[in-house]
């Protein structure tokens, strides 16, 4: 089950911007690549030797039927789980089993599947909390007299990007509100905002237009392919509506037990007749 | 009709600047504790510099607790780690300093520092201490690492009890010492001496200036001849100012960008991970904080406070009555972890030192029988004060922690967040609430009608 | 060339192993050394093999009770110290008054010789002296513990059972306080002597003397032991007990009485922690209101190293505790001798610090 090898992106800039932790490296060297990426827990192996990369600028869709292992090979990315084995090339560098605020302060970052927001916290506090590197995260700054008139300013900097973020995801009057109160698709809104705050280079999103309706959920692709146009960021989208996957994304990969399945564009996925197997049933 | 209902508006504003203003409400609880002691005082007929010196006592232990619940409150509160080795903390603390300070012809011999350097390395030594421990012991769960925390406390216990450190040399022949199990007797003198008499450690050097009028002027007034009550109610209100420092310095360290990375790690740590918050550098500079706040309580506590450092007093009993203070107000709010200080030190520690006076003056109770049995035996006779007798006596101390024992199971049954329980106080530098006019938006029109619910994968 | 990757990668996937086989091979090797040498003579090291083994076995069978529980009902028990307290106090009250009845009063030797109750020479309680009496106390300290292990877990925690580990941990710590000083409101604060050291018959095998309580307590804590085992393995127990400590609702769903497994967790650690209580006194010669909490931490060391939930892992533990902190001894001489206890609290800081889960963590046992 060897992947194919990514097919070109169509209609794609040449490596823009670079965003928070971007490494430039040589010009063809995607910012993600996956190589023989292994994950067992005790007898069962989630991610069985997946192969992928993920091409610049690209909104690159992840499909697979459930238990696939789309949010395993997420948190083996994203140093959340560590991977049994195989590498994980963000920007040239292997990252694979690094800790996940090594990989965040890199420029990648994710959304969750089941959205985690910080219930006990505002909406607001939530987004604030976003933004890497903050002067006020070091203690003696927050702390200390001259030096936390600068945090202060710091964060009525913060706090405007906050309410123009809230404002554009149309949560903004739930602003003071416990993040825990949200409804389900305003927290996967929540969380894509906050993940945005960060500053990334490259994106991994699951699902994150779950429960989110259909205008708002054009308006944020819109704004997902105005990221990738104006400042080069990248997104890997895994996503069960496939409209989406057919409209947006380009390449596709798909993912079964573990494999990956098959790669390319929207169209030669859908008529692959290994993946309508994989998610109509093993035909054996 | 119209003065009730005034006076019941008056109630009901007073009850909200309550809820408004935790100044006003440590204010309030601390004047109704003043008030207490004051009417125990009289019961006991004493005279003024015995109010005086009641009054000394309410305001010094209240601080002391306070400052030391502000600290575990750091710890648990805001960074979730369940530290009760609080007492092993303390003692690095009281000992560094006593250590640092001690003149090198002393008994234990000492480095002859002064005592500004003391305390400041105490505090370090704390956090030395607290650093030490926390590295590896961060990533254990909560309750895996009050085991732990326990056992450190009681490992630097046993070290400075042990005969083996009694007196040592370092290397370049400077000679310390802990005392062993004797501790360390000679400790500096308070520094408030030091604003009231000619040389701070004797009284009988004479007054200096300041110290002659404050003098005169209780002697005149209310004539307090003892001025040893209020050299201590002074150092009682100096505490005071400092547990106010220390409020406004943890209210700022959690109304900050580093107060917000500590509510997230508390929430959900893969979270805060995942945003590229590296939460093991949170963890350990909050507790390293905490660690030297509570090495400061130490140093003003039972250091200045008592006078003399000992092994004995740093047994885990002490980390467990300041965890209750820490409970009783609420673990994650500063005022309530002040109120929980106030309460426990007023209501749990000193007013049962009192009340076997009070009610043996009251009822006149001479029974003291020094056993149980014959304590209950004369009940079948009709006879209850032998019981009383044995209880006031003899066991009120232990009753007394029965209590509290009982009084934990209660808080943990019907109401675990104590008195002010989590508040939710904004961890931010800045107002949130501002810099923004709503776009009028209602949000019924924001999220689909028919939420999916999320696939499992 | 094999061999030294496989062994650079153990170092590298488990460096606590390698640091305790090296620290290991070191002081054996200065064991013998000593040994040979004449640093240490057989007897001496004989006798602290025996007290190790001795201690150890307490700690084992009051570890037995605080991991099952630990692992059943979801949280630390700080207040088991304060059991093996109680079961000490109530035995020895009965063992006391059996004891001397014929010659004092009821009163002073139930409180075991409070205020001016007779002193334990003259109640002359020991294993040859009065085998009886120290029998009928074992049993009332057993059954006293689990009627006291029993009425706490009705009163405080079966209303909470849902809560946290941490809201249990903190109710126990109160339970821990009340019933302490209970005693010290019955009893008394001090520290009383128990046991008439003069009665007790010592024997001499191989040069280390071994006195006849030494000898009672090994026996008994074997019995319990292997009983404890029995029913653990031949009974529907074992297997529901296991059930419970993996996924305490799965267990309910499958029909196993949850309450009752709770139940008898309590009769099985109150009864062990009463019958540890008991023979502590009884080798010790000595009884206070804390012996429990004294012991408390050193019991969580062994649990915690045994691997929560496991009954071999509690005896295996309180044995490796037990030894150590007497075979320490060799190498800490005079005033270092402070510091056997505070090795013992490292070993378990540096066990969870390597492999939380324990020796026999994740195997599953009984």
């Amino acid at each position: 089950m060897s992947s194919e090898p990514a097919a070109d992106g169509v209609g794609e800039e040449p490596a823009g911007d670079n965003a928070v932790g971007d490494t430039t490296e040589t010009a063809d060297e995607p910012p993600l690549r996956v190589e023989n990426l292994r994950k067992e827990f005790g007898g069962i192996t989630a991610v069985d030797g997946a192969s992928f990369e993920v091409a610049d600028e690209s909104l690159t869709g992840l499909i697979g039927p459930n238990g696939a292992g789309k949010s395993t090979t997420f948190n083996c990315i994203t140093g959340v789980q560590k991977p049994t084995d195989g590498a994980v090339y963000f920007n040239g560098t292997d990252i694979a089993g690094r800790a996940p605020n090594a990989i965040a302060n890199r420029g990648l970052v994710r959304t969750f599947q089941i959205a985690r927001e910080l219930a006990e916290m505002t909406v607001l506090e939530n987004l604030m909390l976003a933004p890497q590197r903050q002067q006020g995260e070091a203690l003696y700054r927050s702390v200390l007299p001259p030096f936390r008139d600068g945090v202060v300013k710091e964060e009525t900097r913060l706090r405007e990007a906050v309410w123009e973020s809230l404002e554009f995801f149309e949560i903004d009057h739930l602003a003071q509100e416990r993040a825990g109160n949200l409804s389900g698709g305003q927290r996967k809104l929540l969380e894509l905002a906050r993940t945005l705050m960060t500053d990334p280079g490259m994106l991994l999103l699951d699902e994150p237009f779950a429960g989110v309706n259909p205008t708002l959920e054009a308006k944020l692709l819109d704004r997902i392919n105005q990221l990738r146009a104006e400042e080069g960021l990248t997104f890997l989208l895994v996503e069960h509506d496939m409209d989406i996957i057919m409209e947006h994304c380009d390449p596709v990969i798909v993912m079964h037990q573990g494999q990956i399945l098959a790669e390319g564009r929207p169209e030669e996925v859908r008529s692959n007749q290994r993946v309508v197997d994989a998610y109509f049933g093993e035909q054996q | 009709m119209s003065t009730d209902w005034f006076q019941t508006s008056r109630l009901t504003q007073f009850r909200e600047l309550l809820e408004r203003s935790d100044v006003a409400l440590v204010l309030t609880a601390m004047a109704a504790f003043y008030l207490l002691f004051l009417g125990i005082g009289a019961i006991l007929n004493y005279d003024v510099a015995g109010l005086i010196s009641i009054l000394g006592q309410v305001t010094f232990f209240t601080a002391v607790y306070a400052l030391i619940v502000l600290a575990l409150n750091l710890h648990w509160g805001y960074a979730g780690l369940f530290n009760i080795g609080i007492a092993g903390f303390m003692a690095v603390g009281v000992y560094t300093m006593a250590m640092l300070t001690a003149p090198p012809t002393g008994s234990p011999p000492g480095l002859g520092l002064p005592v500004v350097v003391g305390v400041v390395g105490g505090m370090l030594a704390a956090a030395l201490v607290g650093l030490v421990t926390a590295l590896p012991a961060l990533r254990l769960r909560a309750d895996y690492l009050a085991i732990v925390t326990v056992a450190i406390s009681e490992i630097i216990r046993l070290t400075y009890n042990s005969p083996a450190f009694s007196t040592f040399t370092l290397p370049g022949g400077i000679a310390l010492g802990t005392g062993g199990a004797s501790g360390i007797g000679t400790f500096p003198s308070n520094p408030i001496q030091a604003v009231y008499y000619v040389d701070p450690s004797s009284a009988a050097s004479g007054a200096t200036p300041i110290g002659a009028a404050i003098f005169g002027f209780f002697e005149a007034v209310f004539g307090v001849v003892r001025s040893a009550v209020i050299v201590d109610l002074t150092y009682g209100l100096v505490l005071a100012v400092v547990v106010f420092l220390v409020y406004t310095l943890l209210a700022r360290v959690g109304n900050s960008p580093f107060g917000r990375v500590l509510k997230a790690i508390q929430e959900d740590e893969v979270v805060a991970k995942s945003l590229g918050k590296d939460t093991n550098r949170f963890k350990i500079k909050t507790f390293m904080l905490g660690c030297a706040l509570m090495g400061l309580a130490g140093v003003l506590w039972q250091g200045f406070g008592t006078g003399a450092v000992y092994p004995q007093a740093f047994r885990p009993e002490l980390t467990f009555y300041i965890f209750i203070a820490v409970i009783i107000g609420g673990a994650g709010s500063n005022t309530g972890s002040v109120l929980g200080g106030a309460v426990f030190a007023n209501l749990l520690f000193l007013l049962p030192q009192y009340l076997p006076n009070i009610i043996e003056q009251t009822f006149s109770i001479q029974a003291d029988p020094n056993n149980f049995i014959a304590a209950v035996g004369p009940i079948a006779a009709g006879e209850i004060a032998p019981l009383l007798g044995y209880i006031l006596n003899q066991r009120l101390p232990a009753l007394r922690f029965v209590f509290v024992g009982v009084l934990l199971i209660y808080l943990m049954q019907n109401r675990p967040e104590g008195l002010l329980g989590h508040r939710t106080e904004t961890a931010a530098a800045v107002d949130l609430s501002e810099g923004h006019t709503p776009g009028g938006r209602t949000g019924s029109d924001l999220t689909a009608p028919d939420e999916r619910g999320v696939d499992d994968e | 060339m094999e061999p030294y990757a496989r062994g650079r990668q153990l170092l590298n996937d488990q460096p606590g192993l390698a640091i305790v086989a090296v620290a290991a091979l070191l002081l054996v090797g200065d064991l013998f050394a000593k040994l040979l040498g004449g640093g240490l003579t057989a007897t001496r090291f004989g006798g602290f093999v025996w007290d190790g083994l001795v201690i150890g076995l307490l700690i084992g069978l009051a570890g037995i009770g605080l991991s099952l529980t630990y692992s059943i009902l979801g949280f630390a028990n700080f207040a088991h110290g304060d059991y093996i307290s109680w079961g000490a106090f109530s035995g020895w009250a009965v063992a006391y008054l059996l004891a001397g009845i014929d010659r004092y009063a009821a009163g002073g030797l139930l409180l075991i010789g409070a205020g001016d109750g007779p002193a334990p020479g003259d109640v002359g309680v020991s294993i040859t002296n009065t085998p009886l009496s120290i029998v009928a106390g074992l049993v009332v300290a057993v059954g006293f513990t689990i009627g006291v292990s029993l009425l706490i877990d009705r009163a405080v925690y079966r209303p909470i059972r849902d809560a946290d580990g941490i809201t249990l941990l903190i109710a126990s710590i109160g339970v821990a306080f009340a019933l302490r000083y209970l005693i010290v409101f019955f009893f008394y604060s001090g520290r009383q002597g128990v046991t008439d050291i003069s009665r007790v018959p010592a024997y001499e095998i191989g040069g280390v003397v071994i006195n006849a309580h030494e000898l009672t307590i090994v026996v008994i804590a074997l019995v319990l032991m292997i009983g404890v085992h029995l029913l653990l393995q031949r009974s529907k127990l074992g297997k529901a007990m296991r059930a419970m400590a993996d996924n305490r609702d799965l267990a309910q769903v499958t029909g196993i009485p949850v309450e009752g497994v709770i139940r008898t967790t309590w009769i099985l650690g109150g009864g062990l922690a009463g019958a540890a209580g008991y023979l502590v006194v009884l080798t010790q010669g000595t009884i206070a209101y804390d012996l429990g909490w004294l012991l408390l931490l050193l019991i969580f060391a062994a649990v915690i190293m045994g691997g929560i939930g496991s009954v071999y892992g509690a005896i295996v533990g309180g044995l490796v505790i037990g030894l150590a902190s007497r075979l320490s001894l060799i190498w800490l001489t005079g005033d270092l001798s402070s510091f056997a206890e505070p090795v013992a609290f490292g070993l378990m800081i540096f066990v969870l610090l390597f492999r939380p889960e324990g020796i026999f963590g994740g195997v599953s046992t009984a």
